[in-house]
């Protein structure tokens, strides 16, 4: 079971489409978790609402209102020619805005409920003792909330290697651009190359299994509780 | 001296409303005392800026204003230090991490160093323990030497003896009467127990209702007949005595008020200490004449300053010790008998168990 040229080219693309979509969820999420986590009230409802979507919607809804927006003669699209000179529809860029957004819920979800847990009146005594909101959440927040973060990067890499539908509509099948893994397998068994089917489905299987395994290891093994 | 004035109004959505206008020294240990649902707690979230009292409101110690409707201080900026209920340690922290947590972010030379604040709140044998590994007194002892090693300004105090057994609060108050006797860091101290409350208050603010009802000195406020304090079951005097010689045959202490004597369990302190003498209402009663012979040891001459009626069957007695004050809980029957009336001068009987002798003053 060897991958050929044309398979590499789609676990590379695969793998930094992945990587690159975890970083910026884990910047953009970060804040947004975090605010959500200390707020109520219809503004906050009405943003988890908006995050959650992913979860429900058929990728392809998601993928088809992606791609309008993208399109040349649109504000962003004609934006985005000016500023880096490309179209963005099609391109390895719109695969990762796409993602990001798609990703969303399972990166900010897992956060936010961790810092859901983490006490005020932990904060409230950090800052009575000299810490500024951010040294609160640097050293009191992110050291309580460590394993979440493995969790949350984790999810959202896994999820936007397993995505189809959205890289479909906004990316089509570009080898070295587009072709991602998921579009890759589909593409072999359209043209009847069951064998190369096979090992891409393998591979991605294996690969599923041993990152949830790894996952609920972390969570078990030493899942922390916030004790006052 | 400095004080900490405090005028403000904090209204809370469940119309909870705390209105404060005073001014508390800056010095010494100052109890705020009051029932539960008084607004103690609310009254420290304010001055500690954890909560926002309503606009106009004003907090100042000294001359640094933390509030006012011009500036608003945030809590990391306003140099207090707050000991809560529950001892809040971090949990990722271990004890020694947790005590440096406020040392690192003052900004300031702590009044006392790292070894000395361990070894006040006797910490130096748990230092690298996890906090999970520590019984809820030590937590509290850690709690308290976390705040201190802050260099904070003022100390505040929420009831930190709330949440432990008799052992466990009888050795953590006798650290914050060392802190408080040789630190010059004024306290708030927030009780809803008066007996913790005088043993080491110097001053004292009656909180009812989210509003100020008295403030004071703790020995003349203890001795009043007019506040709340008194119709309380363990209403107590509070007296200032100076230890005047023992008896070692009995196993006694002789005490000197006001030019005449207690005798008390036998104290460790040299002859002319000073001592604070807790004397319950209940356990003083009152004679026309000298009892000859009586079990009990303590007969003091004193004159009926005030009466008052506390309920159907019962009298409270103000009673006049040279400048100090007793009071005694009768019935309203041997008040009749005895035709009691203010200015009368009688003989007041106290149990010498009912003594309890508490800190030095330091006052």
């Amino acid at each position: 079971m060897s991958l050929n040229a044309t398979e590499l080219d789609a676990l590379r693309l695969t793998v930094s489409l992945a990587a690159m979509t975890t970083a910026i969820l884990l910047v953009l999420s970060t804040p947004l978790a975090w605010w959500l986590s200390r707020r109520q009230g219809n503004v906050t409802a009405f943003i988890e609402a908006v995050v959650a979507m992913p979860l429900i919607l058929p990728p392809t809804v998601l993928g088809f209102y992606l791609l309008l927006l993208f399109a040349p003669s649109t504000v962003v699209g004609r934006l985005w020619h000016e500023l880096t000179g490309s179209q963005l529809a099609f391109s390895f860029s719109a695969l990762v805005i796409g993602s990001v957004i798609y990703s969303l819920p399972f990166v900010v979800q897992p956060l936010q409920s961790a810092f859901a847990r983490v006490p005020n009146s932990l904060l409230q005594a950090a800052a009575t003792l000299g810490a500024t909101p951010l040294d609160q959440f640097r050293s009191v927040v992110l050291p309580l909330t460590r394993r979440s973060f493995i969790a949350a990067a984790s999810l959202g890499f896994a999820h936007t290697i397993g995505e189809f539908g959205v890289v479909l509509m906004i990316g089509g099948n570009i080898p070295g651009e587009t072709q991602v893994l998921s579009i890759a397998l589909y593409d072999s068994v359209e043209s009847l190359r069951f064998e190369e089917a096979h090992s891409l489905a393998a591979a991605l299987v294996v690969f599923a299994m041993v990152l949830l395994f790894f996952l609920y290891r972390v969570e078990k093994g030493g899942s922390w509780r916030i004790r006052a | 001296m400095s004080t900490l004035l405090i005028n403000i109004r904090y209204t809370s959505g469940n119309d909870f409303a705390l209105t404060m206008h005073c001014e508390l020294p800056a010095h010494g240990v100052t109890a705020i005392y009051g029932p539960s649902g008084s607004g103690k707690t609310t009254l420290l979230d304010c001055i500690a800026g954890l909560r926002h009292p309503d606009l106009g409101s004003e907090i100042r110690l000294g001359d640094t204003t933390w509030l006012s409707p011009a500036l608003t201080l945030p809590p990391w900026q306003r140099r207090i230090g707050y000991v809560f209920q529950e001892a809040r340690l971090f949990p990722h922290l271990d004890v020694e991490q947790n005590l440096r947590f406020g040392l690192s972010r003052s900004g300031q030379k702590a009044p006392l160093t790292y070894d000395e604040v361990a070894d006040l709140l006797e910490l130096t044998a748990f230092r690298s323990r996890h906090v999970d590994a520590l019984s809820a007194g030590q937590k509290q002892r850690v709690a308290i030497a976390r705040a201190l090693l802050s260099a904070p300004r003022l100390l505040l105090l929420d009831e930190p003896l709330a949440n432990l057994d008799h052992a466990a609060s009888r050795d953590c108050l006798r650290c914050l009467q060392r802190l408080s006797q040789e630190l010059r860091l004024p306290m708030l101290y927030v009780s809803h127990d008066i007996e913790e409350v005088s043993q080491i208050a110097d001053h004292l603010l009656l909180l009812e209702a989210g509003r100020m009802v008295e403030q004071g000195s703790l020995l003349s406020l203890c001795s009043r007949l007019d506040t709340h304090l008194s119709r309380e079951e363990k209403a107590a005097a509070i007296l200032t005595a100076t230890v005047a010689g023992h008896d070692s045959t009995f196993g006694l202490t002789k005490l000197s008020v006001e030019g005449q004597t207690l005798l008390v369990n036998r104290l460790p302190d040299a002859p002319g200490l000073q001592r604070r003498v807790r004397v319950p209402a209940r356990d003083v009663s009152v004679c026309r004449e000298r009892p000859g012979d009586s079990s009990i040891l303590n007969i003091v001459g004193v004159t009926i300053t005030e009466v008052e009626d506390t309920d159907a069957t019962r009298l409270l007695l103000r009673l006049s010790l040279g400048s100090q004050h007793l009071l005694a809980r009768i019935t309203r029957k041997s008040a009749v008998e005895l035709g009691l009336r203010t200015g009368d001068k009688v003989y007041a009987q106290v149990k010498s168990a009912a003594l309890l002798i508490e800190t030095v003053d330091h006052t």
